[in-house]
């Protein structure tokens, strides 16, 4: 009886699958060549480590996300910069000679930790990690 | 099926070079078989952030089992590869590996990336209960659950493992011992000055360091360690007891196949080994000194499994090698990032900036006047700069670089003096 529903209910809700798709926070990395990649976030983890999990191309994170290679590199869209902060001292000197174009938006991946606040965070990927 | 890579160890270095041959375009079957019943996972934060609970386990891992999926490349947890037989072999067809459990899988070229396992403890009572080696995830996990009890750590060796692993402990609020057998701490990769400022900045932070001693034994109180016995007699009491001996390569499968093994699997620079059809990548080989091309060396490190996996890819793959990398390195203690870009070994000469006793200070190392590596203690500017000029072949004269008000990156831009 219980089993039965539970399967209606399932059934019922079917059509509102999208709207959970909808509600789970995404971050978006877009390659060099325009491509969209959209992952879900995950609150607490760093972007990096949701960007190589799901193998999003051009985030390589050779040193596992320890700000020790500078391969993690994105470029923040402007939109989202206020809700980061700044790079701390050790990934600043990174940033300042570790990677191949630096702009404004420069960030390294792996200190930057997702939060429910950046659902539908942008970021672009250089075309070369250093 | 007999085509295609098998691919013996789940490691860094495996998955790299599964990963690489399809970067490469490689079209054939790739298994990737592990021991460890995990999907492949990185071991760095196994001695540091995972013993501070400041990572979890699912973190580590590289990549979700989709990304696999994808790119056509099989991997396979928890079988451990008992035997091998290479094509050709007066066997028809492929090779064939079979794992403990008796699966077997067939190939056509083979790959080597079973890493390396911790050197034991060879005294009396090493195998008590609160004896801990970190190698694998279990381990790192078992350890940190002892910590969490543990009231008197006494770490056995000063090397990198040990040294991380003790500043977890003394974090953590544990009393901790560090016992090394030789005269400094991280004799075998670091200049005395940088071992002189390790031991001061652990005794800074409440760690008592003997150095020069070695271990006799393990007492026991019952069935569990109680005290770790000194060559000078010392009883130095212990509950938790971590061993960071060095690590051994894995080169059973490889003796057993005749491959040419010295200390490590023998690769070349283009990670064959001694049968063209075995390649061999990561802690489990000896090959040309990355930089010089002579001599072997043995290189425990991420960057080495990284790079040494790809160029085995492009040697399975009939593609010319990637072009050599500048070896790096990182430690993490406490507050302090030792970050590491080349290789000293071999140095005639050095240059110390900044004062270590504020704990951000850099060595660069010189052979004949050449630059060979950096040190750097919080310090990656310096890191970088070293690292940037190895890799484009700019020089850091060794006169100029002891003006520690002179950043690094000056050498490297030479506009940037006059701006």
């Amino acid at each position: 009886m219980v089993r039965r529903l539970v399967a209606i209910w399932a059934a019922a809700c079917r059509p509102f699958e999208f709207l959970r798709e909808r509600l789970v926070p995404k971050v978006v990395f877009v390659s060099a060549d325009g491509t969209e990649t959209v992952v879900d976030s995950a609150p607490g983890v760093s972007l990096m480590l949701v960007a190589t999990q799901n193998g999003v191309e051009g985030i390589v994170a050779e040193c596992g996300g320890n700000c020790s290679c500078a391969t993690c590199h994105v470029w923040v869209r402007e939109e989202f910069l206020p809700l980061l902060g700044g790079p701390e001292d050790m990934e600043e000197d990174l940033l300042d000679l570790g990677v191949s174009e630096r702009r404004p938006g420069s960030r390294l991946s792996c200190q930057i930790t997702l939060t429910d606040d950046l659902d539908g965070l942008a970021v672009d990927i250089p075309p070369e990690q250093p | 099926v007999t085509d295609g890579v098998l691919i013996v160890g789940a490691s860094q270095a495996g998955v790299q070079l599964a990963t690489s041959l399809r970067d490469l375009g490689y079209q054939e079957p790739i298994s990737l078989v592990g021991a460890e019943p995990r999907p492949p996972y990185q071991r760095p934060p196994l001695s540091k952030a995972l013993l501070l609970g400041r990572v979890d386990e699912a973190s580590l891992v590289f990549r979700a089992s989709s990304f696999y999926a994808d790119r056509g490349i099989e991997v396979v947890c928890g079988e451990r590869v008992r035997e091998i037989a290479l094509p050709g072999g007066g066997a028809v067809g492929g090779g064939v590996a079979t794992t403990e459990s008796g699966r077997s899988f067939s190939f056509a070229h083979l790959a080597l990336t079973v890493g390396a396992r911790p050197r034991r403890l060879a005294v009396p009572g090493a195998d008590l209960d609160g004896v801990c080696y970190v190698r694998d995830v279990d381990d790192a996990l078992r350890l940190r659950r002892a910590l969490g009890q543990a009231r008197d750590v006494v770490v056995i060796g000063g090397g990198y493992i040990g040294l991380e692993a003790a500043s977890a402990a003394r974090s953590l609020g544990r009393s901790v011992t560090v016992v090394e057998a030789a005269e400094r701490l991280l004799a075998r990769s670091v200049v005395p000055i940088v071992s002189d400022f390790y031991r001061a900045a652990h005794e800074r932070r409440g760690v008592d360091v003997r150095l020069g001693v070695g271990v006799t034994g393990l007492t026991e109180r019952g069935g569990r360690v109680a005290a770790v016995v000194l060559s000078d007699g010392t009883e130095l009491p212990a509950d938790l007891v971590l061993v960071g001996i060095g690590a051994a390569p894995r080169t059973e499968l490889a003796e057993a196949l005749g491959l040419g093994c010295d200390g490590g699997i023998v690769v070349d620079r283009s990670a064959r080994t001694s049968d063209p059809k075995v390649v061999a990548a990561g802690d489990c080989t000896v090959g040309p000194h990355p930089v010089t091309g002579e001599g072997r060396v043995r290189l425990e490190s991420v960057q080495n499994a990284v790079v040494q996996a790809k160029v085995a890819a492009a040697a399975l793959a009939g593609r010319p090698a990637p072009g050599p990398e500048v070896p790096w390195f990182w430690s993490d203690q406490y507050d302090l990032k030792l970050q590491i870009a080349g290789l000293s070994a071999g140095y005639d000469d050095h240059v110390v900036r900044g004062d270590p006793d504020t704990e951000r200070f850099s060595v660069l190392y010189y052979r004949e006047g050449a630059l060979l590596a950096v040190d750097a203690v919080n310090n990656a500017a310096d890191y970088l700069a070293v690292r940037k000029a190895l890799a484009t072949g700019v020089a850091i004269p060794a006169a100029e670089a002891r003006d520690a008000g002179r950043p690094l990156k000056s050498f490297l831009v030479p506009a940037a003096r006059s701006a």
